[in-house]
């Protein structure tokens, strides 16, 4: 096979990654209680490890493939709006911070959803917690699998489903073996190449193209509107491009396996750390990696399918080793969304619903076979999604996201800063805030967006309004911290 | 002790003022965002002017905003954030 000469180079890195997490998980394993090791790794994560865990996790399929492939449709309108997503660097970290670090380990909480169930002190939020969690990560594990597929589909030439099973069987071995430390040092390694890979694949357009006012003049050759704000039609508004700072920015504090990694952390150092290389990181990542999108354009026209604009652009502009490599970066961004996908699902099952539940008094050995099996489970569920695979994987990872902030962002967010908070509004927040979001998705595929928003925008206001409402006006009393 | 359970625990002052900290940085990091995509880039494509050989929106708006809020970030947390421990001291 022609492909080779970039197959193997990508199998040996990747296969190198995966080789230093299982090592240097199996060394610094403290050996505690198997779940707070296995879902959190001990909360012993030092400043780098958490910017990367946070910045790979979240930096997925959507950000190296979608994302970039929109750019190379829709033009500069669509970086300005990946660029909300620097937001994310400091403000996860920032706005839990250290009051969730603290009230985290007072708590005792592996999850954020025992930290809802201690904070409101109701099993009822626990379980709803639980079904938004398996419901929604769902769709976006199913998102990401398709992406992995894809990758290496175009990589290969093998056929989308021989495809979607290499990639099915090495996340798996992977996350059942290494649980949560082993995923967020894989992260760190992971994390680093695609800094690098990222910068390598934007040098190598910017020189097939020309230099970058070569490729300009040809994007405005071909159509104007590719370098303004707007997009290429003219469709993207101001309001709606700002709406996606909810959705990609703020909200993203919301989101159940971020808001693990902001619990995962050794002490306020590397807190702090992770605030500087996160935000620094994840802009670099983003610009760059949008950048090759639209610069690939002028180099490659008439690629229609979003998705392999990176991977054929890797392949027709660098040397085959080296687009091995590069292209180690997407793969590893959604191997490692995968890992902790999977992981948090898979705790949300185990932990927040069997042990909560269905058998409290279960031993160590019986939760770990347990831990296993719905782990592998859901890696079979999930591939049997994926081999269907929607169009544009972008809207599928994004409608999920939106759902779970809809969800979460404010039993988590006032929960933690307002002592009036309380399990009465958090329901209520969250029923308004899944039930708005889904309803508006399906008002707004018909008519066209409400006001010329993103989705996400009006349930997390109705979230909102639900939650103070409901924690002020049923048996209102402050809760002491 | 009657007084201190009452008290708020003197860390989560810090907490709080630290997550005000990152509400300010986010409405400064908005701000320059979009003052300078829609305040440069509503202006028709002929009189964009280029930077590097990117539209001066653009330019203002993503790479120096993105330059800008890592230096700010830098500074917020090497002079105004406090190392406090998360375990607990004294509980009962």
């Amino acid at each position: 096979m022609t492909n080779m000469g970039v197959i193997i180079p990508l199998l040996l890195l990747l296969i190198a990654i995966f080789a230093i997490g299982l090592i240097s998980s199996k060394r610094m394993s403290s050996g505690g209680n198997f779940l707070n090791e296995y879902f959190l790794g001990g909360r012993e994560l030092g400043g780098f490890v958490l910017a990367m865990t946070m910045v790979a996790t979240y930096g997925s399929a959507s950000s190296f493939l979608g994302g970039p492939g929109t750019a190379y449709t829709v033009g500069f309108g669509w970086i300005l709006l990946a660029m909300a997503q620097v937001v994310t660097g400091y403000f996860v970290l920032l706005i839990l911070g250290k009051k969730f670090a603290i009230l985290a380990r007072r708590y005792k909480a592996v999850t954020m959803i025992d930290f809802l169930k201690v904070r409101y002190n109701s099993p009822a939020v626990a379980i709803l917690s639980a079904i938004a969690i398996i419901v929604f990560l769902f769709s976006a594990m199913t998102a990401q699998w398709v992406g992995g597929g894809r990758l290496i589909e175009s990589l290969t030439g093998l056929q989308y489903t021989t495809s979607l099973f290499i990639f099915a069987i090495s996340v798996l071995v992977y996350v059942i073996v290494g649980g949560f430390r082993a995923v967020a040092v894989t992260d760190a390694v992971q994390g680093a190449i695609m800094v690098i890979g990222t910068l390598v694949l934007l040098i190598g357009v910017i020189i097939a193209g020309g230099g970058i006012p070569a490729i300009m003049q040809d994007l405005l050759n071909e159509n104007p509107r590719l370098v303004t704000p707007y997009g290429a039609d003219g469709s993207l508004t101001a309001a709606y491009v700002s709406s996606f700072w909810i959705l990609v920015g703020v909200g993203v504090v919301a989101l159940p396996q971020m808001a693990v990694r902001a619990m995962s952390y050794k002490n306020s150092r590397s807190m702090h750390r992770a605030l500087i290389i996160g935000t620094v990181v994840t802009g670099f990542i983003m610009l760059n990696m949008h950048l090759v999108g639209i610069f690939a354009r002028p180099i490659m026209p008439g690629i229609d399918v979003g998705d392999k604009v990176i991977p054929l652009v890797a392949l027709e502009v660098l040397p085959a080793w080296l687009a091995g490599i590069v292209l180690a970066a997407p793969m590893a961004a959604i191997m490692s969304t995968v890992d902790s996908l999977l992981l948090l699902v898979s705790s949300a099952i185990v932990k927040d619903v069997y042990i909560n539940f269905i058998r409290p008094e279960a031993t160590e050995k019986r939760i770990k076979q347990v831990s296993f099996s719905v782990t592998a489970l859901l890696g079979v569920i999930v591939f049997l999604l994926a081999l269907q695979p929607p169009e544009l994987l972008i809207f599928l990872n994004l409608f999920s996201f939106g759902g779970l902030e809809a969800a979460f962002i404010w039993p988590v967010v006032l929960g933690l800063y307002w002592k009036y908070g309380n399990k009465y509004g958090a329901i209520a927040s969250m029923i308004v805030g899944m039930l708005s979001y889904i309803g508006l998705h399906f008002y707004n595929e018909a008519n066209g967006e409400l006001f010329g928003v993103h989705t996400v925008t009006f349930p997390i206001i109705l979230s909102l309004i639900a939650y103070i409402v409901f924690s002020l006006a049923v048996k209102r009393k402050a809760y002491q911290f | 002790m009657n007084k201190e359970t009452t008290e708020m625990d003197p860390r989560f002052k810090i907490a709080h003022r630290e997550a005000w900290m990152g509400v300010g940085i986010a409405i400064v990091n908005f701000l320059w965002w979009f003052g300078f995509a829609y305040g440069l880039g509503a202006r028709p494509v002929e009189e964009y002017t280029y930077i590097f050989g990117l539209p001066d929106w653009f330019f203002y708006s993503c790479v120096v905003g993105f330059i800008l809020m890592s230096a700010l970030v830098i500074v917020v947390t090497k002079f105004f954030l406090t190392e406090v421990s998360f375990e607990e001291e004294e509980e009962g």
